[in-house]
């Protein structure tokens, strides 16, 4: 054993001989943790099964998903009446193929729910910041605003607002990044008025520590971990908001294949051609919960609380 | 206690003031709220007198003034397509809307709230699982889509229920749904369902672990009473701010589910305007759903204020 | 005096995610009727969980509670660790209550302090609604709080803290127990209502003729109200002794500590502030020698292999440890 280690054990200091600070350390920690919780290894597994179909759609697409083929049209899936191993999941009214549009279909959902995020993300940290930091009145304008907003309601708003801008993969993207910027704000100003509460900022403030310095080195890594968790969660959200979008009509235009236009024009189909909606729902279903195996691991995995339950 | 209320009060209007600026100013996003509302082939000289006849080519100022004026006395303009007056259209249309949100409500309590209280108080059991599994189910399944495989199943496949459409029975003079609402109402409280298991859940659990909850057995007090009195009570609570925040999104989901169930609500209005572009009867619909969210929350607010000991004496 | 309870090798471990917690290791002690036993240490000791472990209030799913606590009472026999939910629910409140240390949280927030005392009289003594609140009040007036019909309907955010306070010990004595615990009841308080509590403690207790435990980590309370003393460290009593032994003559490296770190007025320059060196011993492994051994200025050898039995060093004196203060030596090995 290292004399250090020795004179901790010897004080009754060092709790977890197993404590390893280094970056490897923290990172064998987390896996660990995510192996121990086979849900949120499995929610993580989902998840990214969804962004490798994304980012790899042109390589792994049976069919071009914009080709038309009128005699192929509404063709049911591979175990269906008539159905063949050449359209496994069937194909839509005009032909094309339902497999590959779905596999497309998810590049609009993780690039809306990504930058999404990200927009949200960054603003509403920063907002949040300055919120909670100055504390005061621009604390209090900024939180009636953020209460107010967060009050309505959601849909009816992005609905309204995606009628009036139009169809286009940047407007959705807009309107979902801005509207989710109060829930960041929100937690954001809570992690940091947690933080002054527990003394770190006023025992950083009195040895003569900057601002700046005091945000980065004490304040971000601290939130660090819940805004990753919301973001998961709210990365979903969007995605099943750019879904409901595109069931409306309100999303992408209705070339580019999304889930939510598939299911808008499976719509009509319903009776008669199901697997048109069905199987697009399902790829919302089957993302939304592999996010959401994630982030409640995530969740469980960042709130130091929660380890020292029992398992 | 009053204070409290009257500062409540106070917001609301402040709140229902924001959101009237907020619905005005959103017709005039791009800058020419005409172009939003004619055909594609309409001529210059047409969209020109257009504006001139809807005042859209006044200052800001002066038609944000008339657009309140108008607004406090119920006129929102008149729908395009209807040809009506866009507010009573909207009053028309509500009662579907409030019976389906209603009924989705009391569904969502019924099943959440059980499921949550059964999972709270037995943590690392099947109820445990059994209620985070329908959590997750909430928070998993999209409305919409629910919607759809729920009309496959139940409608088509086993022809339980019909397919679309609201169709009641009379009592006494008054119409009330038949089991037409029962899909609908089902499909669209199931996210409220996760939301109140969750919070439920995690509410008993918190409260179970409170201090008071260890001197009520330490005085040898019967399980049941410190389930009731002491468990029950303080987690009912929270709950009920947590239901006020429902209805936002039971609004939000109606849009859906009234779409796809040919459900005659504010949802499926609100749906059909923006379809049609006719944006009046949306300002109109977007501000009446936010009154109603509004003044629920407020409901739930003097509710709250009533069942906690902590704010009702001061 | 006869004994009244007897608690033999109490240990009490719990499970949680980061490993197994080993807070109570071994304890044993008897209380004799009528008088009051101070149970002394600092957090971590184990003194209240030892508590908690008698009455089973310890969350069944992470606690294994192991060992015997004869409860011999008049109406009443039993061993509070082999009984069952119901038979322990039938003494809780009755036989034996606790008053615990943070009565806002301790007390249910939703319900009138007066019905939470009534509800202890319907439950155990077979009172109606009426009566109970008629005893009720009775019980908030000998606790000393005034206007008590009205206070009856009051809710307890709406006491001070002192009234709080003693609003808990109405509710614990409610149905007159044979003995009262209570767990750092005056840590929360300012000195001079510290003092009213602990008067008003004894007034009751001479009273009703109870027996009292009082658990705290503040020695000065200790020397007004205790007759013995046990102090804990690492989960067992380490030091067992009539009170003013204990004082004149702790016989424990620790007690000593303990002692020497109370600031007296009058103090001079010459007479530092003794602090005991090192840190609160790790909890997550099972005892395999003397616990204090890391912080004792007196340990050797034998300290690191064995865990002392207990010695009598007087008469119903009992140290733990196998250095003899008063020669100064090493005690022979046996």
């Amino acid at each position: 054993m290292s004399e250090k280690k020795e004179t901790a054990i010897s004080t009754g200091l060092l709790i977890d001989e197993k404590a390893d600070r280094s970056i490897a350390g923290k990172i064998a920690y987390v896996w660990r943790l995510l192996w121990r919780d086979k849900a949120g290894l499995l929610g993580l597994i989902m998840f990214l099964s969804v962004v490798f179909a994304a980012v790899f759609s042109p390589w792994i697409t049976p069919h071009d998903p914009m080709q038309q083929n009128i005699e192929a049209s509404k063709q049911a899936p591979v175990w269906g009446e008539e159905g063949t191993a050449e359209h496994i999941l069937g194909t839509d009214s005009l032909g094309r193929d339902v497999l590959s549009r779905i596999i497309y279909g998810s590049r609009v959902s993780i690039t809306v729910g990504f930058l999404g995020v990200m927009m949200a993300f960054t603003l509403g940290m920063i907002i949040g910041l300055i919120s909670g930091y100055k504390g005061g009145r621009t604390d209090n304008i900024i939180m009636t605003l953020v209460n107010m907003i967060l009050s309505l309601p959601y849909l009816v708003f992005v609905v309204f607002v995606a009628a009036i801008l139009g169809n286009s993969l940047l407007n959705v993207i807009l309107i979902f990044g801005f509207t989710d910027i109060p829930i960041f704000v929100r937690v954001t100003r809570g992690e940091v008025l947690r933080l002054r509460e527990e003394g770190f900022i006023e025992a950083a403030k009195s040895i003569g520590q900057t601002t700046p310095k005091i945000i980065f080195h004490h304040i971000m890594p601290n939130l660090l971990g819940p805004l990753i968790t919301l973001a998961t969660f709210e990365m979903s959200a969007m995605i099943f908001y750019e879904a409901g979008l595109g069931f409306l009509g309100l999303s992408v235009p209705p070339t580019i294949p999304s889930w939510g236009n598939m299911l808008a024009m499976g719509r009509q189909y319903l009776t008669v051609y199901p697997w048109m909606s069905v199987y697009p729902g399902l790829a919302i279903v089957f993302t939304g919960f592999g996010m959401n195996l994630f982030g409640d691991w995530l969740r469980d995995a960042m709130d130091p609380r929660m380890r020292r339950k029992k398992k | 206690m009053l204070r409290y209320l009257i500062s409540r009060i106070l917001y609301s209007i402040a709140l229902l003031v924001g959101v009237l600026f907020i619905v005005f100013i959103l017709l005039h996003l791009t800058g020419d709220p005409v172009s939003l509302m004619v055909s594609r082939q309409a001529s210059p000289e047409e969209i020109e007198s257009l504006r001139q006849e809807l005042g859209f080519n006044r200052p800001l100022l002066v038609q944000f003034a008339d657009f309140v004026k108008g607004a406090l006395q119920g006129d929102f303009g008149n729908s395009f397509r209807y040809r009506q007056p866009a507010m009573d259209l909207v009053l028309q249309r509500i009662p579907a809307t409030i019976e389906l949100a209603t009924v989705a409500l009391i569904m969502a309590i019924i099943m959440g709230v059980t499921m949550g209280i059964l999972g709270g108080s037995n943590p690392n059991t099947i109820w445990d699982s059994l209620a985070r599994g329908l959590g997750l189910l909430g928070q998993t399944i999209p409305t919409f889509w629910l919607g759809l495989i729920l009309i496959l199943v139940f409608a088509l496949q086993l022809g339980w229920f019909p397919t679309y459409g609201r169709e009641t029975f009379q009592i006494l003079g008054v119409h009330l749904p038949d089991k037409s609402i029962i899909l609908p109402a089902f499909a669209l409280s199931l996210f409220t369902t996760g939301q109140l298991v969750r919070f439920t859940r995690s509410a008993v659990m918190e409260v179970m672990n409170e201090d008071y909850v260890t001197t009520a057995r330490s005085k040898g007090l019967k399980k049941m009473r410190i389930y009731t009195k002491y468990v029950l009570k303080n987690a009912a609570i929270p709950l009920i701010s947590i239901i006020g925040v429902q209805f936002s999104y039971l609004l939000s989901g109606s849009i859906y589910i009234e779409t796809i169930f040919s459900w005659p609500g504010l949802g499926n209005l609100l749906a059909e305007a923006v379809g049609t572009r006719d944006f009046f009867l949306v300002q109109a619909t977007a501000f009446f759903t936010s009154f109603v969210v509004i003044g629920l929350h407020l409901l739930t607010d003097f509710i709250y204020v009533l069942v906690d000991p902590r704010i009702r004496y001061k | 005096m006869s004994t009244i309870l007897s608690v033999q090798n109490l240990k009490t471990r719990f499970t949680t995610f980061d490993g197994t917690v080993y807070a109570v290791n071994g304890v044993d002690f008897d209380l004799k009727q009528g008088e009051t036993l101070a149970v002394v240490g600092e957090s971590g000791s184990g003194k209240s969980v030892t508590m908690l472990s008698l009455l089973g209030l310890l969350p069944a799913e992470s606690a294994a509670v192991s060992g015997e606590a004869y409860l011999q009472l008049e109406s009443i026999e039993a061993n509070l660790l082999g009984i069952s939910k119901e038979q322990l629910n039938r003494i809780r409140g009755k036989h034996i209550s606790i008053v615990f240390q943070d009565a806002l949280r301790s007390l249910n927030p939703v319900m009138t302090v007066g019905e939470q005392i009534s509800e202890s009289l319907i439950t155990h003594m077979g009172y109606n609604k009426k009566n109970a609140r008629s005893r009720a009040v009775e019980l908030l007036e000998d606790v000393g709080i005034s206007y008590p019909e009205k206070r009856y309907y009051s809710y307890p955010h709406q006491f001070s803290g002192g009234m709080r306070q003693r609003a808990m010990i109405a509710i614990a004595i409610a149905c007159e127990p044979e003995i009262l615990i209570a767990d750092e009841p005056t840590t929360a308080l300012d000195v001079t209502i510290q003092t009213q509590i602990v008067d008003l403690t004894r007034r009751l207790q001479d009273k009703m003729g109870m027996t009292v435990i009082w658990i705290t980590h503040d020695l000065g309370v200790v020397a007004g109200i205790a007759d013995r003393v046990m102090v804990m460290y690492a989960g067992m009593p380490i030091e067992k002794a009539p009170v003013d032994e204990l004082y004149e003559n702790p016989q424990h490296p620790y007690t000593e500590g303990l002692l020497g770190a109370i600031p007296e007025i009058g103090e001079t320059e010459q007479n530092r502030l003794i602090s005991i060196g090192g840190a609160p011993p790790d909890l997550f492994a099972a005892p395999k020698h003397c616990q204090f051994a890391w912080r004792c200025p007196y340990v050797f050898d034998r300290c690191w292999r064995e865990i002392p039995p207990y010695f009598e060093v007087g008469d119903g004196h009992f140290s733990k440890c196998f250095y003899d203060m008063n020669t100064q030596q090493a005690r022979g090995e046996e």
